[in-house]
């Protein structure tokens, strides 16, 4: 029953029509899902009020932070197949825009901050462009490790150049809030630009703009063909994730107090969303949502228990291993292969019409 | 700058070109037969480091002889590597696939040697590595002159096996077609093995030469990384003298802009080359797989 698509890569990059296929069609068989978001928006609000202990908190500031950068990294990687792995750059980018323009603008420490976070994403989006402009030049493999290489170009500007103050880092002014709830306005502030960002996720998937990105993904030349113009389409698209991630970006420097060149522009940033997005399904909306609440939840959770960073590396180098060699497809698409699949039986047992039975199998194939 | 420090600065760049040449020609001999890109290699040649260092500092065995233990054990870590992971990629989207993969073998190889040794810097020490030679009115450490030596002669041997064996000629036929050397009883998946063995196994080389010229860390192997990284785009994916003419290019060009400017920089002559190149030629300046693999 689940024969065909199975054997497809995971991204349906390179492949046939398929590969985008099950989540769209299956979009349309399912009822609406505005309510269940609700509920869960619902929730994440409540989240604080019910586990107000400090470190939970912590936590999950932490955890809706990569949220936001796993979903918006998936805008372009997950839509149009291009791992990018140097989204860091934009992290870093943001983070060091709202240390840099708190100092220098004097922005009194306290709610007034976090109004430069859509700074943070201007500029983070306005640099996607030219780097962008270079990398996007190059296709697949090339382009990867391209997106490498400037990561380790910007690094480097963050060590050295002379308004970063170099290894010795800035210090943010922090906020005079009661220590009980001191993580709470970042919380909120953080669910705000999330919910916004996944709005976009949603709006770009369900537009032209997002059917000519799984073009690109399934067969740039023939959508080049098509009359895609896939130059514009992919910059574009680079430009728009690189927004929420500096937004993301900003909000981990306010919330650290302090920002240094190794933490804002961190390789394992980099490798950490595309393994959240690849944990949860790369492309699909919730996934990258899903990949990050349960890895970034559970890094926090390791490293205040161990306090030993190096442990956790190692477990997350095995845990992308695992991923994907056994689970490529990732979790949502997973899931969503046993729910089809458990209809079809169910239709099919039922003396229901056997045809729709075929057809929901051979889409979640 | 004098003269003289930019004629030092150059000779210095081409010694140690030839180490870089040496590890670049491994992860482009693995692109090339495999379409994988090994970001691991820099991690790799960490781990080689810090073998040297333990067989040096715990067992006293010099750093040369220590290459007859550590050679072996990179080529096998190459070999499982290749077996247990590499090869259960599918066809399609391997090359993408393979970056994520040897990403997490990188990742986990930092995280083991930060859990051994810690995140404090290293240097491998032997007698040829503190003393001086006088070359040409200038003094170097006798090591750079044993690297460069052994760089160059292991490379003549790696040219050797690839153009006049017949292992080499079933490493490039497969490199070529896959099908095609298959059809004509050419074992591809032995041959892939054994090259990315070989390709493993020169880290432990250049891994002792640049532990005992740097000093490192468990996370050093980014730097290195991206460095060979731009090398091998700079000489075209899968071509091996390429990587080797670009190697000694780009040292030469970072150690003078190292003098003339400041160290601090250097590196940045590595990823503005990269940028630079694959504006004008996407492709690599010897570029000629990585048409084919586009």
């Amino acid at each position: 029953m689940t024969v065909p698509a199975a054997a497809e890569p995971l991204s349906g990059a390179g492949a046939a029509g398929g590969g985008a296929a099950p989540p769209a069609r299956g979009r349309d068989r399912r009822p609406p899902a505005w309510p269940l978001l609700i509920v869960v928006v619902a929730l994440f609000a409540v989240f604080p009020l019910v586990f107000s202990d400090v470190t939970t908190t912590s936590i999950a500031v932490y955890t809706l932070i990569f949220m936001v950068s796993a979903s918006a990294w998936n805008i372009f990687s997950g839509y149009s197949g291009y791992l990018a792995l140097g989204h860091a750059v934009f992290f870093g980018t943001g983070a060091y825009t709202v240390a840099l323009t708190e100092q220098d603008w004097h922005v009194p420490a306290g709610w007034a901050v976090f109004a430069l976070m859509p700074l943070a994403g201007l500029v983070a989006g306005a640099l996607a462009i030219p780097v962008g402009l270079v990398a996007l030049r190059t296709r697949r493999h090339t382009f990867v490790v391209v997106t490498i290489a400037i990561f380790f170009v910007f690094q480097l500007l963050a060590f050295n150049l002379p308004f970063t103050d170099g290894t010795a880092g800035i210090q943010l002014n922090t906020p005079l809030w009661s220590a009980y709830t001191y993580n709470e306005p970042f919380f909120y502030v953080t669910l705000v630009i999330l919910v916004a960002t996944v709005a976009l996720s949603w709006a770009v998937r369900r537009s032209r703009f997002g059917l000519q990105l799984m073009a690109i993904r399934d067969d740039e030349d023939r959508a080049l063909g098509m009359g895609v113009r896939v130059r514009r389409v992919k910059l574009g698209a680079f430009m728009l994730s690189a927004i929420p991630v500096g937004m993301a970006g900003g909000m981990f420097a306010y919330f650290l107090g302090a920002i240094y060149p190794q933490v804002a522009f961190d390789p394992l940033f980099d490798i950490a969303v595309a393994l959240m997005a690849f944990l949860g399904g790369l492309g699909t909306l919730a996934g990258p949502l899903i990949g990050a609440l349960v890895l970034e939840s559970l890094q926090q959770y390791f490293t205040l228990t161990f306090s030993n960073s190096s442990l956790y590396l190692i477990v997350y180098g095995v845990l992308f291993l695992v991923v994907i060699l056994l689970m490529p497809r990732g979790i949502v698409p997973s899931l969503g292969q046993l729910f089809a699949s458990h209809r079809a039986r169910a239709a099919r047992d039922g003396g229901g019409d056997a045809t729709v039975g075929a057809d929901v199998a051979g889409v979640s194939g | 700058m004098s003269l003289n420090d930019l004629v030092h600065a150059i000779i210095e760049g081409v010694l140690t070109g030839g180490v870089y040449a040496l590890m670049a020609a491994g992860l482009s001999l693995i692109f090339g037969v495999m379409d994988i890109v090994n970001i691991a290699q820099g991690a790799m040649v960490v781990l080689a480091g810090y073998l040297s260092y333990s067989l040096s500092v715990h067992l006293g065995i010099d750093l040369f002889v220590g290459l007859l233990i550590t050679v072996p054990a990179m080529f096998a870590l190459g070999v499982v590597v290749e077996w247990g992971f590499m090869r259960r990629l599918r066809e399609g989207d391997r090359t993408s696939m393979s970056i994520l993969i040897t990403y997490a073998v990188a990742i986990i190889i930092e995280g083991v040697l930060s859990v051994i040794y810690g995140v404090d810097y290293v240097q491998l020490q032997a007698s040829y590595v503190n003393q001086s030679v006088h070359l040409l009115g200038f003094y170097l450490p006798y090591i750079y002159l044993m690297g460069f030596a052994m760089a160059v002669v292991l490379l003549a041997g790696l040219y050797f096996m690839l153009y006049r064996t017949k292992f080499g000629r079933g490493i490039r036929a497969s490199l070529q077609n896959r099908t095609a050397a298959d059809l004509i009883g050419i074992n591809v998946n032995r041959t892939r093995m054994l090259s990315v063995g070989i390709g493993v196994a020169v880290t432990a080389c250049g891994g002792m030469v640049f532990g005992a010229t740097n000093a490192f860390n468990p996370g050093s192997g980014y730097d290195l990384i991206s460095r060979l990284l731009a090398i091998v785009i700079l000489g075209g994916m899968g071509s091996i003298g390429g990587a080797m003419a670009a190697a000694v290019l780009l040292l030469v060009l970072s150690d003078v802009v190292a003098v003339a400017w400041s160290p601090l920089w250097a590196p940045l002559v590595f990823f503005a080359a990269l940028v630079l190149v694959l504006s004008i030629r996407p492709t690599g300046l010897f570029g000629r797989q990585a048409v084919r693999a586009q």
